[in-house]
């Protein structure tokens, strides 16, 4: 059932994300061990097949370690088996089994925790339903009739009405009025929202609250399936599903498994003709070494740890798959207004005509944006007063609006002088209505117009007329869009990673190309309308491309839909909500670089971890070949360049290494590899000898020691 | 004086092959790509019924395959089974049930492995009407899988492969029939004999008579080399002074088993538009080649023992006219390529330098590996490689612009799955079912112990990677091992097809992912490195445990 109900004192910390990334302690390892013993049916482990073999292997050993004292002698490749080494095998092999589970059980639990304190606040309550209602006749519901049913009873399509204090009881768009709503249970940000009916602030979210007025909600969730109630599912892992590069690579480990399986079953009768034959738990310990256990073991923990990178960044992912896509995508189609550029533009610079007192412009700029509350207005006035202007005492005048039809806005002086700032033709016209300007100052005006057009920024010009009526240009105010700090490397980083940007804007093509340069993106769609964008995506995906974008409104839904990686803004509408395959809560566009990142890291971790696993091979065989045949083949002892201590202590701890290096990568898998932008090659190259190489080297190192302990037990 | 013997033999051979990858490859990947067909070809098409413009979904094409294929195998079958009827038998009667069905499956596989003494099996019909035609069509066949493969990669959202009909009578008509034409003048000219003699019976200078065989040798020399066939006209294979008699000819030959494997990597990457990948390919095989060479030439140098430090090196079972270093190339050449021909006798070398003969083919023939089969497997090694490593750089894996998903990485598990499994379970049997060890112990092995282990590991070596080479000391003319190697090459030569096949279909339907900065890039010495890391680790990783219990055992005693 489902609607959430949030308290608000749990609401200001109900949203776990913000644990500290990458937190592991031998505490999680605890809290994990009941989950990874319940992991040992074997009907769960049927899934991992690499892990199962291992349990299959273990069980055996244990029945054989069982039977051992009553089948006599017992002898391996020519040496005598203790029961000491039978029972330390299989002991080890369920450690290893143990282990693995217990990676996807801490994996899980961090998850669960999350999980858990999102539940905790899901309680019915009651909803406000309006019966017959009619957004024509009565689109405020004032006079339709209203009944109380409990939030879980709400349908799609119904229509409720919540009043300030009240949560809202379903996921849903709407349809009228305006609130401010607290969404801290789902974003974590205490500061409430405005949502309002029309436009792409419309959509409110169960189990939210409304603070003041009242609204007539929408209903667009079914039970048991609103946004909550996904993201609790979502961060257990409960809807968790293999993504196909996890199959791909799951099948390339199996079909090594099962490599293995031959080369050990085979060994058997080739081994006999020479009067060697290994024992069955020897031969099982030799399978377990060879197969890739490290990451057949860590596998999935990897998975989950991605998904919950995203959780800790306030991102929901509706899919694995999308996470992986984020990992693979060549184009990022990134909005101008917010993502690049902060959302307004602000005053750089006045530019006097010459007949004009430089000044006098400014003093009349500030003056008739004084009580300009938009942000173009605050920041003509921050400059002025950065160049000199003193505001001395109360403004005397009437304030005029910006119209659009007017396309000015100004101030009338009680002394009758005027002032007029906006777009130049307007202002022109304006002038023209007392005396037609002097031509000199006209042509003046529109070269300065055309400068500050040709650089990308808002031409705004001020002109002035007297109480007498003369009027007068007096120069041009130039609003510049700023484009964020910082942003410019970033994108040379993307490039690094072969990520190609494009800048998407309203603006004309000559502003957008000045930004796009200043910020450093690669192409950019200037006009753009919500059909180009959608047709620049398919023009992409048809050149093989995989193409990333942010969206809030409900027309982006369908590029949105479109796009591999769709982050809806969680501020956006429940359309474009439904269409994207991500959201940000935070709404913060510029977090689809991290996105991207968090993919990236993902297919990393998992490709360097498999490689490690493979390379561990190799000084598992220098370790476990000589030891089995030596008794028959002394001369093999020359492969034994560990100078391990016994065959039975070399091959124990082959196997307790293997054990443990799944327990000391768990962090890592969790945490992730280190990730850097930067060229294929280069990243290759370091994965290759960190992972490759190290993975060649390292076992060499643990097998001795763990050897060097080992031989100190009596029988071994 | 050896150390600069060998740098010379070695420069000769690469300046040879050098030369040739260009013009050769070049040619190779016009004769697949271009719409025009030749007079012949026009009528070869009319006869069989075939439309050459017609391009094959995979499935159709591999049953192309497996059509010509059996049909080879039935009719080489039934040549050996009525041979007391055809023409020039040489009195030679019908060649038994076992040995009939090992063959005809060996030559068809372009294995030729040979379980038989050819001259005194074998008439000259059906050397030359069975087993040479065989040694045409199989050499075809495998160019033309791989050639469908890099088509997979060559071509963006296409549901075909191409033809393999046109494949097949073009790689034969335009590829190996001129080639060979020329390479059998040339040995006429070494000195290979071409008659039709039968046996002459001479009286030798001490008195004792001697029976001489004759042949038509050169003409099947050629295509045995050309087409990394490998199935000697007599016995003893290219140690025969009469298949081989000189160290120019011996040269000569192997620069015919090298040329079209060593060529086909700039096939590849002419058809993909890419040629650095071309390069990729061909240094990966080059590098592996020259390992492997230095590693046998070291062993065989370094041969323990009196006989050998007496005579500077192992020279058992090799011939003085060759030399250790004629010898070491010769059997490095042939056993990387799935050749499989001889000219010393493998079982002789030092137990660690017949080991590198048998790495050679555990690392499935890739290095150059067989007309073909060579490069298609060594593709489908890099698909592996480029999983694992593409992942490492973080993106979906994807190589010349094929992302890499579930159904490609089934395919190329499955591939290289097949010929490990075949040849540890052949050789597991062989020692597991108790009458089966007894008659193995009793009459196929030469030798008792380690060695005589070698030599039925080496036989199912050989049989699944398609190479044919024997260890000689084996006698492989019993039910249990005709029977079994048969069907292990049978199933060592067409499991990896159907998988090749299948992987071609799916890589040419997808389209082409735009190479980007983040891409991994596949044709820098890095990848190389990367590759042939691949290589040695999947086949060392399998084989390992077995090579213990043989060659390493006896060789670390």
């Amino acid at each position: 059932m489902s609607t959430t109900l949030t308290h608000p004192e749990v609401a200001s910390h109900a949203p776990a994300p913000k644990t500290p990334q990458g937190a592991f302690s031998l505490g999680q390892l605890a809290k994990g061990l009941p989950g990874a013993l319940r992991k040992l049916s074997p009907r769960e482990m049927w899934h991992n097949p690499v892990m199962f073999i291992v349990e299959i292997g273990a069980a055996l050993t244990t029945v054989l370690a069982i039977a051992q004292p009553f089948l006599g002698n017992a002898t391996s490749g020519g040496s005598q088996q203790s029961l000491a080494f039978t029972w330390s095998i299989a002991i080890w092999l369920w450690l290893t089994v143990i282990f693995a589970n217990l990676a996807e059980a801490v994996a899980e639990g961090r998850g669960k925790a999350q999980a858990a304190s999102l539940r905790q606040t899901r309680t019915s309550t009651m909803a406000t339903r309006v019966t017959g209602y009619d957004a024509a006749i009565d689109a405020a519901a004032a006079h339709a009739g209203t009944e109380h049913v409990a939030s879980a009873d709400l349908r799609l399509g119904d229509v409720v009405v919540v009043t300030a204090g009240e949560l809202i009881p379903g996921d849903g768009d709407i349809v009228w009025g305006i609130a401010s709503v607290d969404e801290s249970a789902i974003t974590g940000e205490s500061a409430p929202v405005v949502r309002e009916s029309g436009g792409d602030r419309s959509a409110v979210t169960g189990g939210t609250r409304v603070l003041s007025d009242r609204i007539v909600v929408r209903i667009t969730s079914k039970p048991g399936e609103t946004f909550i109630d996904r993201m609790i599912k979502l961060v257990e892992g409960a809807s968790r599903q293999k993504t196909p590069n996890e199959i791909a690579l799951n099948i390339l480990l199996a079909s090594l498994s099962i490599v293995f399986l031959v080369v050990v079953l085979t060994l058997g009768p080739v081994a006999g003709y020479s009067g060697a034959a290994p024992s069955v738990p020897v031969l099982i310990a030799l399978l377990v070494c060879l197969i890739p256990t490290t990451i057949g073991a860590l596998l999935s923990a990897i998975g989950i740890a991605g998904m919950d990178r995203l959780v800790q960044r306030n991102v929901l992912a509706m899919s694995g798959r999308a996470v992986e896509a984020a990992g693979d995508v060549t184009t990022l189609l990134l909005d101008k207004t917010g993502t690049i550029t902060f959302g307004n533009r602000q005053a750089s610079e006045f530019t006097a005509v010459s007949n004009v007192d430089s000044t006098q412009l400014i003093r009349s700029a500030a003056l008739s944006s004084l009580s300009d509350p938009t942000p173009e207005g605050t920041s003509i006035v921050t400059l002025a007063e950065k160049l000199g202007y003193v505001h001395a005492g109360a403004v005397d005048g009437e304030i005029v609006p910006f119209t659009a039809q007017t396309r000015m806005s100004g101030i009338d002086f009680a002394d009758g002088t005027q002032v007029r700032k906006g777009a130049a033709s307007a202002v022109v016209s304006w002038v023209q209505e007392s005396a037609p300007p002097q031509s000199g100052v006209l042509l003046e005006l529109e070269a300065e117009v055309q400068r500050i057009s040709q650089v990308g920024g808002t031409p705004l010009a001020v002109a002035t007329r007297s109480a007498d009526g003369a009027a007068s240009i007096l120069g041009v105010i130039y609003l510049k869009d700023i484009v964020k700090p910082g942003l410019a490397e970033r994108f040379a980083d993307l490039r690094r990673m072969g990520i190609r940007t494009v800048m998407v804007t309203g603006d004309n093509p000559l502003t957008a190309k000045h930004i796009a340069a200043e910020a450093g993106v690669d192409d950019f769609l200037a006009e753009a309308t919500p059909e180009d964008k959608l047709a620049l995506i398919r023009r992409e995906q048809e050149g093989g491309n995989l193409v990333a974008m942010t969206g809030d409104g409900t027309n982006d839904a369908p590029a949105l839909a479109q796009a591999d990686v769709g982050v809806a803004m969680n501020t956006g509408t429940s359309a474009a909500k439904e269409a994207g395959n991500m959201v940000d809560l935070d709404s913060d566009p510029t977090k689809l670089i991290d996105i991207v990142s968090i993919g990236k890291q993902l297919l990393i971790t998992r490709g360097s971890l498999t490689t490690f696993s493979i390379a561990n091979d190799v000084a598992k065989y220098f370790a476990i070949i000589p030891a089995m045949f030596v008794g028959v083949f002394p001369g093999l002892q020359a492969l034994n360049i560990m100078h391990l201590h016994s065959p039975a202590s070399a091959i124990l701890s082959a196997v307790i290494f293997n054990a443990i290096i799944i327990v000391v990568l768990i962090p890592l898998a969790l945490r992730g590899v280190r990730y850097r932008p930067a060229k294929a090659s280069s990243l290759l190259t370091r994965n290759l000898l960190i992972y490759g190489i190290g993975g060649i080297i390292a076992p060499f190192i643990g097998i001795k020691l763990i050897d060097l302990l080992v031989g100190v037990i009596p029988g071994f | 004086m050896y150390f600069w013997l060998f740098i010379a033999q070695v420069a000769t051979l690469v300046l040879i092959l050098g030369l040739l990858y260009r013009p050769l490859g070049d040619y190779m990947a016009t004769v697949y790509t271009t719409r025009k067909n030749l007079k012949v070809e026009r009528g070869i098409y009319r006869l069989i019924g075939v439309n050459p413009d017609s391009d094959q979904t995979w499935p159709v094409y591999l049953r192309s395959v497996l059509a010509v294929s059996a049909i080879g195998i039935l009719i080489v079958y039934g040549m050996q089974r009525l041979q007391q009827f055809l023409p020039y038998s040489l009195g030679l009667p019908a060649v038994p049930e076992g040995l009939s069905f090992n063959t005809a499956i060996s030559f068809v596989t372009n294995t030729n492995w040979q379980s038989y003494s050819p001259e005194v099996t074998m008439g000259y019909t059906v050397q030359m009407a069975g087993l040479a035609v065989q040694n045409f069509v199989s050499a075809a066949v495998g160019i033309a899988v791989a050639i469908a493969l890099v088509r997979g990669f060559a071509l963006r959202k296409s549901g075909t492969i191409g033809n393999f009909w046109v494949d097949l009578i073009r790689g034969t008509i335009r590829i190996l029939l001129p080639l060979s034409i020329i390479a059998a003048i040339v040995l006429l000219a070494g000195g290979v004999i071409q008659n039709f003699n039968g046996f002459q019976h001479v009286t030798t200078i001490t008195g004792a008579t001697q029976s001489i065989p004759g042949g038509p040798v050169a003409s099947q020399e050629a295509i045995k080399q050309l087409g990394t066939n490998g199935g000697g006209f007599f016995n003893v294979n290219s140690a025969h002074p009469f298949e081989n008699p000189t160290p120019w000819t011996n040269i000569f030959a192997i620069i015919l088993m090298l040329a079209i494997p060593f060529a086909l990597p700039r096939t590849f990457g002419t058809m993909v538009g890419d040629k650095r990948q071309g390069y990729a390919i061909l240094a990966t095989m080059g590098t592996l080649f020259i390992a492997s060479l230095v590693a046998m030439t070291l062993f065989e140098f370094d041969g323990s023992g009196t006989a050998p430090i007496a005579a500077g090196g192992a020279m058992e079972g090799k011939e003085t006219r060759f030399g250790i270093l004629g010898s070491t190339l010769f059997a490095t050449s042939s056993t990387i390529t799935s050749t499989g021909a001889v000219n010393s006798m493998h079982d002789s070398y030092t137990a660690l330098g017949g080991g590198v003969a048998m790495i050679n083919m555990m690392l499935g023939e890739v290095a150059p590996g067989g007309v073909g089969s060579g490069l298609y497997g060594i593709l489908v090694i890099a698909i592996i490689a480029v999983f694992i490593a593409g992942l490492m750089v973080g993106r979906t894996p994807e190589y010349l612009g094929k992302k890499l998903g579930a159904r490609e990485m089934k395919l190329a598990s499955l591939y290289i799955l097949a010929t490990p499994t075949l040849v540890l379970v052949g050789t597991a049997l062989s020692f597991a079912i108790p009458a089966v060890r007894a008659d193995i112990e009793k009459t196929s092995m030469w030798n008792p112990g380690l060695h005589g282990f070698s030599e039925v590991l080496y036989a199912f070596t050989s049989a699944g990677n398609n190479n044919g080479s024997a260890f000689a000391g084996l006698t492989a003319n019993t039910p249990w091992l005709n029977s079994a190697l048969g069907v292990v090459m049978f199933l060592g030569r067409f499991l990896p097809i159907v998988f090749a096949l299948a992987l071609a279909g799916s890589l040419a339907a997808q389209d082409r992912v735009p190479a980007t900065a983040g891409t991994l890039p596949t044709h820098k010495p890095q990848f190389i490195g990367l590759l042939i890391g691949t290589i040695i680790l999947v086949s060392a990783l399998t084989y390992f445990p077995v090579l213990a219990l043989g060659p390493l055992a006896e060789g670390l005693r």
